[in-house]
């Protein structure tokens, strides 16, 4: 059961990721979410929101920060320690892995705050994911322009039509064992070289 | 040459991981059949994380740290060990421009003098508390770091009450120049090249270096977790004689140049390597147009430099008591014992003939105050502490 009345922090630079969170957070039944981009002036918004467990990534170079804030405790309600306890490395490194990690408020129990990091852990990993396809995409879509580019050197060059120079693409990168987007590559590299006399 | 034990090292983007780095990239981890592969990291958190799950067998470390979770001090804490030291010196305490011709004004010698630095410190603070502006703040990367405890020995020698009379804040190192240019902050306490950043860039000026603060004093370790240490022994000796080797070509000065150039490689610190060089070099450009030349600033060799005294983890262990990180226990001081190995490092080292200190401890001198630090009675070592600055501050 989802617990509405916990306060969760995310902490996150990336703000798509930490809206892709906070959502996930909210659709779980969480009213109480609160999300920092920066840790500039953290100290007092923290004591401000005040929250039960703030969920932050791995990536953010300010935890050493943020866990110096918790051991001063000053500003902050109750001292608060890392949510996953030492017995339970499996999810440990689930978190780690994902690039995430939580703390909560001392002495709050293990059972409600655990439904919590899973779902962080699932939407850190499935934004990776997001990010992987997307940078294949890219890189996708940048191959298709080395090809093309290729392909039209080849035609002004050799005078052949476009599926003719398509087919020797592919036929030298078969026989090199290379990709064809690297043997376009070497070909525009070539023809930059050569002052397009190939 | 094959490499039957494998290594995974983390490490921070700091002029000390210099040992790390060498190891792998001039071969002598290869030559000590050891494949080493390092993994940056960007805070200290992480490491320790990554070191409690196993994704790390070792990892650089600040040397107080393997002692705070032994300790039981931090989050995720695992058994750790540090079985060999990764240098001495190598930070400095930078200022402000602002807050430098406030000192300079009080007396500060503009040698990097602990001593006279420290009263115009006390003086620009009393000065402050009269006008009713704000308290100093300064910035450490961590509490339980070599930075902290040498800054607030600094302020307390002076004078200074370092939890009353200024903040003490933590920030990471990359960020520090920044902080002190928008006037976040007024000075900070920092490894290499964070301290040449803010000099070259203008707006910060070199008040005093851990060097004079403690002359050859200790700053990261090569910490691996104990439970690994205790079933890969023939790994660990390897790789304490690769780091040990490594250490050895670092700390030639002829080797330098060669160094900066690695290190400055984009999986390494990144950045110029005539940001590294004054640190290697001990040539410090200090700001405000001062140049020192200061022998030893950063050890990686000399000195027993990698040798993990004991007495160095009992001095940190005093000074967390001293400022509150930790309660002094008597029966934790076997805790704090065990957290060096340096039986460890003999074993590792004493087959290839290598010159070794006849003991693991010893009484620490070189501190700017000329007080000495006997490991054998911290209890008074705290209470002349506590005297001094309660009759002073």
């Amino acid at each position: 059961m989802p617990d509405a009345a916990l306060k969760i922090l995310v902490i996150d630079e990336n703000r798509i990721r930490a809206s892709i969170i906070e959502t996930g957070l909210r659709e779980a039944g969480h009213d109480a979410v609160f999300v920092l981009h920066a840790l500039q002036g953290a100290a007092r918004k923290i004591a401000d929101i005040d929250p039960d467990v703030i969920v932050i990534d791995l990536e953010n170079p300010n935890r050493d920060m943020l866990e110096a804030m918790f051991q001063l405790s000053r500003s902050i309600r109750r001292p608060i320690a890392m949510f996953v306890d030492q017995s339970d490395t499996s999810s440990i490194e689930a978190a780690i892995e994902a690039g995430v990690s939580a703390y909560v408020i001392d002495g709050l129990k293990r059972e409600r705050v655990k439904p919590i990091l899973d779902m962080a852990i699932m939407r850190f990993n499935a934004f990776s994911r997001l990010e992987r396809d997307l940078e294949a995409a890219r890189s996708e879509l940048q191959e298709r322009k080395l090809v093309d580019r290729a392909k039209g050197i080849l035609m002004a060059s050799r005078g052949l039509s476009e599926s003719e120079a398509y087919t020797l693409i592919r036929k030298t990168a078969m026989n090199q064992n290379r990709k064809i987007g690297e043997i376009a590559q070497s070909l525009i590299t070539a023809a930059d070289l050569l002052g397009g006399s190939l | 040459m094959t490499a039957p034990f494998q290594v995974i090292a983390g490490f921070l983007p700091l002029l000390d991981s210099a040992v790390l780095v060498a190891a792998r990239e001039k071969g002598f981890a290869g030559r000590e059949g050891v494949d080493l592969s390092l993994t940056r990291e960007i805070s200290w958190a992480n490491i320790r994380d990554r070191m409690a799950v196993g994704h790390f067998h070792a990892a650089q470390m600040l040397a107080p740290m393997p002692i705070a979770a032994n300790l039981g001090l931090t989050a995720l804490a695992v058994p750790l060990i540090a079985p060999m030291a990764l240098g001495l010196g190598g930070n400095a305490i930078t200022v402000s421009a602002a807050l430098w011709r406030a000192l300079a004004d009080r007396g500060a010698a503009g040698n990097l003098d602990p001593a006279s630095t420290g009263a115009a410190m006390k003086a620009v603070i009393a000065e402050r508390r009269l006008e009713g502006a704000s308290a100093l703040r300064l910035a450490v990367v961590h509490p339980h770091s070599g930075h902290n405890y040498e800054l607030r020995y600094w302020l307390a020698a002076s004078g200074i009450d370092p939890d009353r009379d200024v903040e003490i804040v933590i920030a990471p190192p990359p960020l520090l120049p920044d902080a002190l240019a928008t006037g976040a902050i007024d000075g900070y306490c920092v490894g290499e090249p964070w301290n040449t950043v803010a000099v070259r860039a203008g707006f910060g000026r070199i008040a005093t270096v851990k060097q004079a603060i403690w002359r050859a004093s200790p700053e990261k370790v090569l910490a691996v977790h104990a439970g690994w240490a205790a079933e890969n022994g023939e790994a660990l000796a390897a790789l304490i004689r690769a780091l040990y080797r490594a250490a050895q070509w670092a700390g030639d000065p002829a080797n330098h140049e060669e160094l900066a150039e690695i290190l400055s490689l984009s999986i390494y610190l990144g950045g110029s390597p005539a940001a590294l060089l004054p640190a290697l070099s001990g040539r410090l450009d200090l700001g405000t147009g001062s140049q020192a030349e200061v022998g030893g600033f950063f050890s990686p060799f000399a000195d027993f430099a990698t040798f993990p005294w004991q007495s160095h983890a009992l001095w940190f262990y005093s000074q967390m008591a001293r400022w509150k990180d930790a309660d002094f226990r008597r029966h934790d001081l076997e805790k704090v014992i065990a957290s060096y190995r340096p039986d460890l490092y003999r074993a590792a080292l004493s087959p290839i003939g290598v010159a070794l200190p006849d003991r693991d401890w010893k009484i620490e001198h070189g501190f700017f105050d000329k007080k000495a630090f006997d490991p054998a009675d911290i209890e008074a070592y705290l209470a002349a502490q506590k005297a001094s600055l309660e009759a002073t501050a």
